[in-house]
């Protein structure tokens, strides 16, 4: 099993499903998302979420572009994720996931880009605009280093793409809990609950849950349902708006504690 | 036959789309392969196209620009005679069609030069859709008069202000669209790129231009042409004229916008500068840093302004089928000029890039060699914005 797996069978056990928050690497600058993914760490992440910027984000809403924009105006690339994460391995063994759009791994070549995430102490991927059909090759070069390539399953999704999704890849299950982008919502799009049952029965794999989730309210309903519960944009949003790289930092960790609370309170 | 069963052309094409796009383009894909072979389906779309677009569109002789180049004969494949002035509605109407035979009610669109946009907001009052296009703010401010057209015929414009504000932010503002509103909208994208099917679909619906071209030509002149030449941006008039007489041995040539020049880094060149890669959908050749950061691009016609290219044309020039070569801003200008005073046709900014071409080609070719040029459409649209450049007051 992955660490990203024996994560979240752990977390089975207890009862208890995955806070997974996302950031995006070089907001504001990346030195400050090591001090951020720390943080978070220490504020009950379980498994982080970190997005390399891509100049044309498609499966991503406003906050989300924006932070990719100021990301990439940071010069942020894929070598200093890379150091980036080999320095958080100094001091921490929480699960990392890498979230970004295909073509930046196109252009490094898949099977170095699998090899440098793994040498930099990655555990896994998640490639919005990879579906399995075309990510097969990726998905052989994850599996000899031992990296998790997560594929997505959204409410559009029939019964043929739940069954080609369950046997892809590996981690978990990244279930979309809308049909749209990223992005705060005001609630939780109706039958979230009966989609991720049936996955979870379907596949047999963990089902972690993401989009639009962006309060305390609405991760503890979805801890209830799911394996694990990924906010994005509500933590980046707080990161924009932050005064100073230390006030993001307090921020994005005041905000976790409080989605962390959400969660624990809701059980399982 | 191309492309394979999961939307390749060799290396190229594919579905790279998030997950809640698959569902809607497998069902896409087994709409129109049902569409395609069902007669009522294609007597509808051919009645359409006699009566409402217009064609067949001419083939017209180019005699005084043949005379004054000194060289091969030119002919005009009159495109910009189509029903809103360019090859695009030949698309946009059949995939309305679709959209209704699938019982779609609302459709979107990109638009780059508003020439798509047009076709599809004429398509959507044709056919009763609503019809939302999107259009990057540097588009909507170079083609004012396309803007106004989309909104007279009933379809609301919405600008998109991020990136290079340009086609490429508009076609990733329709994929989030779609994305969200999929169950009732069908995307209606103007070009053979995007996520299969639609390099396909669109390469058949515009395979028309050389049907027509091909009979044209014979009954002209006896003989097939020598040369084809057509302006490429995703390369949908491109394939249209092309693909017809691809497995005759005749020689094609596809032009870009080669901008202010490949050195100067601002032109929309893939193929002269770019390298493989994938954006919106696509496996092909586009403009991107050594990071696979997309790059801005820059013409003078924003129908060309786009950093990638039609996985189809990746492949044929990867294979050498076709032959790809850019034009300048200086030499297309140059070229709507010369094809206004010889000719009497106005050309759009994008078929003007053709038109340079043959005026490169024709001189060095003999007088009996025929060449035909695709004139995608007219330059109405274009005629502000060249008014601007030389500083007229209209």
């Amino acid at each position: 099993m992955s660490r990203i797996e024996t994560k979240l069978a752990g977390l089975k056990e207890d009862g208890r499903a995955a806070f997974i928050p996302y950031v995006m690497a070089g907001d504001p600058d990346i030195e400050t998302t090591g001090r951020i993914v720390l943080e978070l760490e220490k504020s009950g992440a379980d498994i982080i979420e970190l997005g390399v910027p891509f100049s044309d984000p498609l499966a991503d809403g406003p906050t989300i572009q924006r932070a990719a924009i100021r990301a990439l105006r940071q010069k942020t690339n894929l070598k200093e994720v890379f150091a980036l994460v080999r320095k958080i391995r100094e001091s921490s063994r929480v699960p990392i996931i890498l979230m970004l759009y295909y073509n930046l791994i196109h252009k490094y070549g898949e099977e170095r880009f699998a090899g440098d995430s793994a040498k930099a102490g990655v555990d896994g991927f998640i490639v919005p605009d990879l579906p399995p059909e075309e990510g097969m090759a990726l998905a052989d070069y994850c599996r000899n280093n031992g990296l998790d390539l997560i594929f997505l399953l959204a409410p559009t999704s029939d019964n043929d793409r739940i069954g080609l999704v369950s046997k892809s890849g590996g981690g978990f299950i990244y279930y979309v809990s809308l049909t749209g982008v990223t992005g705060a919502r005001e609630s939780i799009a109706a039958g979230v609950e009966k989609a991720v049952k049936k996955i979870r029965r379907m596949s047999g794999r963990p089902v972690c849950v993401g989009f639009g989730i962006s309060t305390p309210e609405q991760a503890g309903q979805m801890a209830k349902i799911a394996d694990g519960v990924i906010v994005g944009s509500a933590i980046v949003g707080r990161i924009e708006k932050a005064a100073s790289p230390d006030d993001a930092v307090r921020e994005a960790g005041r905000f976790a504690r409080e989605l962390k609370k959400g969660i624990l309170k809701a059980g399982r | 036959m191309l492309p394979d069963k999961s939307g390749h052309f060799g290396a190229y094409g594919g579905r790279y789309v998030p997950e809640t796009l698959m569902p809607v383009l497998l069902e896409l894909e087994r709409e129109y392969n049902k569409a395609r072979k069902d007669r009522a389906f294609r007597r509808e779309l051919d009645y359409y196209l006699a009566n409402f677009v217009g064609r067949p569109t001419p083939l017209f002789y180019a005699a005084r620009l043949t005379k004054k180049l000194g060289g091969a004969k030119i002919y005009l494949k009159r495109e910009d005679l189509a029903h809103t002035g360019a090859h695009k509605i030949n698309n946009a109407l059949a995939q309305a069609l679709l959209a209704v035979r699938i019982g779609k009610k609302r459709v979107i669109a990109e638009t780059g030069a508003g020439q798509h946009g047009v076709a599809t907001a004429t398509a959507a009052a044709l056919l009763g859709l609503e019809c939302q296009v999107y259009m990057g703010t540097e588009d909507v401010r170079r083609q004012a008069l396309n803007v106004f057209r989309m909104k007279l015929l009933g379809a609301e414009v919405i600008p998109v202000d991020i990136g290079s504000r340009t086609l490429k932010d508009a076609i990733s503002e329709a994929l989030r669209d779609w994305t969200t509103n999929v169950r009732t909208t069908h995307y209606i994208m103007g070009t053979v790129f995007g996520p299969h099917p639609y390099p396909v679909m669109v390469r058949d619906f515009q395979s028309v231009i050389g049907k027509e071209a091909y009979r044209q030509i014979l009954k002209a002149e006896g003989k097939l042409p020598d040369l084809l030449i057509a302006c490429v941006g995703g390369g949908s008039n491109a394939m249209g004229l092309f693909f017809r007489f691809l497995k005759d041995n005749i020689k094609m040539v596809g032009v870009e916008a080669g901008g202010m020049g490949i050195k100067s880094g601002r032109h929309a060149a893939r193929f002269a500068g770019g390298s493989p890669g994938v954006l919106q959908g696509a496996k092909s050749w586009l403009l991107q840093d050594e990071e696979g950061q997309i790059l801005e691009t820059h013409s003078v016609s924003a129908g060309l302004d786009y950093a990638s290219v039609g996985p189809e044309h990746s492949l044929y020039r990867d294979n050498g089928r076709i032959e790809y070569t850019y034009a300048t801003d200086d030499e297309a200008l140059a070229a709507f000029d010369l094809l206004s005073q010889t000719e009497g046709i106005i050309p759009a900014l994008e078929s003007s890039h053709a038109v340079a071409e043959a005026v490169k080609r024709a001189p060095k070719m003999k007088k009996n060699r025929v060449i035909i040029v695709n004139l995608s459409g007219r330059g109405d649209k274009d005629v502000n914005q060249v008014a601007e450049m030389r500083e007229v007051r209209l």
